[in-house]
């Protein structure tokens, strides 16, 4: 039985919740069960925002959890928070733009991600969140690139699927991206 | 029934309420936005029913003005629902109670947070009081159905709708900001048209729908009754239908029940969370078990009471400083401990955090057992 229980924690308006969902749906796609959980309310609006996903082969019982396979965190505040949460042999994947303390633990494998530098360097702040996920996909491997590129169809209305090639591009651009912090 | 009818969509408890809406013929909605629900109404307009089924979707002034809209059409016959969240449900009771003093369906559906008063966004369950005793006057019930998935807040919908008609009665559906916020895989419904006029005169032959002149005497409907004696006997004809209602349509759901010895007993987000917890103190060792109730009311207390004679001991746990435990230890009677765990004020907890809770209560027992056997 597998199943992976993610949380992805930034700020508001990096697309964190869009990036869960379309986890979510490439989880479907997979024939998986998943469960997006969203803590909701002021977030949205320059707080830290965050989803729990968890993708499995079996019903998932709980959507709610307080410990994590895998933590994807894009500012400080969100590392502070979630780094001890992370199940030992789990995963913390960040993006070190906004963190200037990068996780400490040596129980977990770590990776970085330059995602907000990239996006800069493309002059385009909203794939940022695509490159992470491709970053998310390439460490964990719960879902594969095409069932996540299937999700993004579901998940960007009609009238944006001309920006589906860009994002897939993000993607896999993603994937190259990752590095494993040596320990 | 088509592919594209029943397609399989990740959708947010609010959204699927909405979806499940037009599928199941609802003719008309009226509401006012509130968080956490607001997602009902906004899915509403996005999908425009009014341009493929016909449903009306209005948003009202206030709840106050929801809930009586949702009186008046439901007096037509007409299949309509409201939804809010906790202080609008508040304002939403003395409606209620009218529509039950006069047998008008409708559905309320409640999707809780944190209170009292204004409260809090977060998601709760502290209005199971609100919802199953009611904050109306007067001796009258409101069926109240408990989802714990997207796909049942979908169902439920369609459940309700039948149930409304069958009963002549307002029906609640008790969600909470968890349900209603998080995705999940939902198969929603094919469509079911909404009833005609023709139907309606001949489902509803009680409705005060104008159709009084064609042969039968004028509906009358009102909740203002000056005979004492008429009143009351009103008052015992609802509460025959009542009891044939908790012999009838009492729903819930057993988890691991059958070897169990500790039960935990929860209904909505918390079910979700306790049916984690279940599978952690099992990886114990520990025989746990859930009941969930489907409908808060009706409420399986016949059952709870069966199970009580054989368990060692029930845990409740809900979101609220402890409103359901109360119908519990009412089922139980005394038969066998009945704790309670919980957090309120839109604090949620974990299946870890119920697992120690359970282990805590065991050890204690277990200590108290080995005092006794000295």
């Amino acid at each position: 039985m597998r199943r992976e229980e993610i949380i992805i924690s930034g700020f508001g308006g990096q697309g964190v919740l869009s990036m869960g969902k379309i986890l979510a749906y490439a989880g479907i796609m997979q024939g998986m069960e998943v469960s997006w959980m969203p803590a909701y309310g002021p977030e949205q609006r320059g707080g830290t925002a965050n989803v729990t996903v968890i993708i499995g082969d079996e019903e998932i019982a709980s959507p709610l959890v307080d410990r994590f396979d895998t933590a994807v965190v894009l500012n400080q505040p969100s590392l502070d928070k979630f780094e001890p949460l992370v199940k030992p042999g789990g995963c913390i994947i960040y993006d070190a733009y906004a963190i200037h303390t990068p996780p400490a633990r040596d129980d977990v494998s770590v990776y970085k991600i330059d995602a907000m530098e990239e996006a800069s360097r493309k002059g385009n702040g909203r794939l940022l969140n695509m490159f992470v996920l491709g970053g998310l996909i390439k460490a964990r491997g719960v879902v594969s690139v095409d069932n996540v590129v299937r999700g993004l169809g579901k998940v960007l209305p009609q009238r944006y699927h001309s920006l589906i090639p860009d994002n897939e591009a993000a993607i896999r651009r993603g994937m190259e991206m990752l590095t494993l912090v040596e320990r | 029934m088509m592919d594209e009818e029943r397609e399989i969509l990740l959708l947010k408890g609010n959204e699927a309420i909405a979806h499940a809406a037009i599928r199941y013929g609802c003719d008309g909605f009226f509401g006012y936005p509130i968080t956490p629900q607001s997602e009902v109404l906004e899915t509403l307009a996005a999908l425009k029913p009014w341009e493929t089924t016909g449903m009306v979707v209005l948003q009202s002034e206030s709840e106050v003005a929801s809930i009586n809209m949702v009186y008046a059409g439901g007096a037509t016959g007409k299949c309509v629902m409201t939804s809010s969240s906790s202080p609008g449900v508040a304002l939403m009771q003395e409606g209620i109670s009218y529509m039950a003093a006069c047998e008008i369906p409708g559905l309320v559906v409640s999707v809780q947070r944190g209170g009292p008063g204004l409260g809090t966004i977060q998601p709760s369950q502290s209005d199971y009081w609100q919802a199953v005793y009611g904050g109306g006057n007067g001796d009258y019930r409101v069926i109240v159905l408990a989802p714990d998935s997207v796909q049942e807040m979908a169902d439920c919908v369609g459940k309700a709708f039948d149930m409304m008609f069958k009963w002549r009665m307002p029906v609640m559906i008790l969600s909470d900001g968890a349900i209603g916020q998080m995705m999940e895989r939902v198969v929603l419904p094919s469509f079911r048209p909404r009833r005609t006029e023709e139907e309606i005169a001949r489902q509803c032959p009680w409705a005060v729908n104008g159709l009084g002149l064609r042969g039968r005497r004028a509906n009358f409907m009102s909740s203002l009754e000056m005979d004492a004696l008429e009143m009351e006997r009103r008052n015992r004809h609802m509460q025959e239908k009542y009891k044939r209602i908790e012999g009838q349509e009492v729903l819930f759901e057993e988890y691991f029940t059958e070897d169990a010895d500790l039960l935990l007993v929860a209904y909505g987000i918390a079910a979700r969370i306790c049916k984690g917890a279940v599978g952690l103190l099992r990886g114990k060792g520990i025989k746990a078990g859930l009941l969930r109730p489907r409908t808060l009311w009706p409420f399986p207390e016949r059952r709870l009471g069966q199970m009580s004679s054989s368990l060692g001991q029930m845990l409740v746990v809900e979101f609220s400083e402890g409103q359901m435990v109360r119908d519990v230890r009412c089922a139980v009677e005394g038969r066998c401990p009945v704790h309670f765990f919980g957090h309120s004020g839109g604090v949620m907890t974990s299946p870890e955090e119920v697992a120690d809770e359970a282990c805590r209560i065991l050890g204690k027992s277990n200590e108290m057992v080995n005092i006794a056997s000295w």
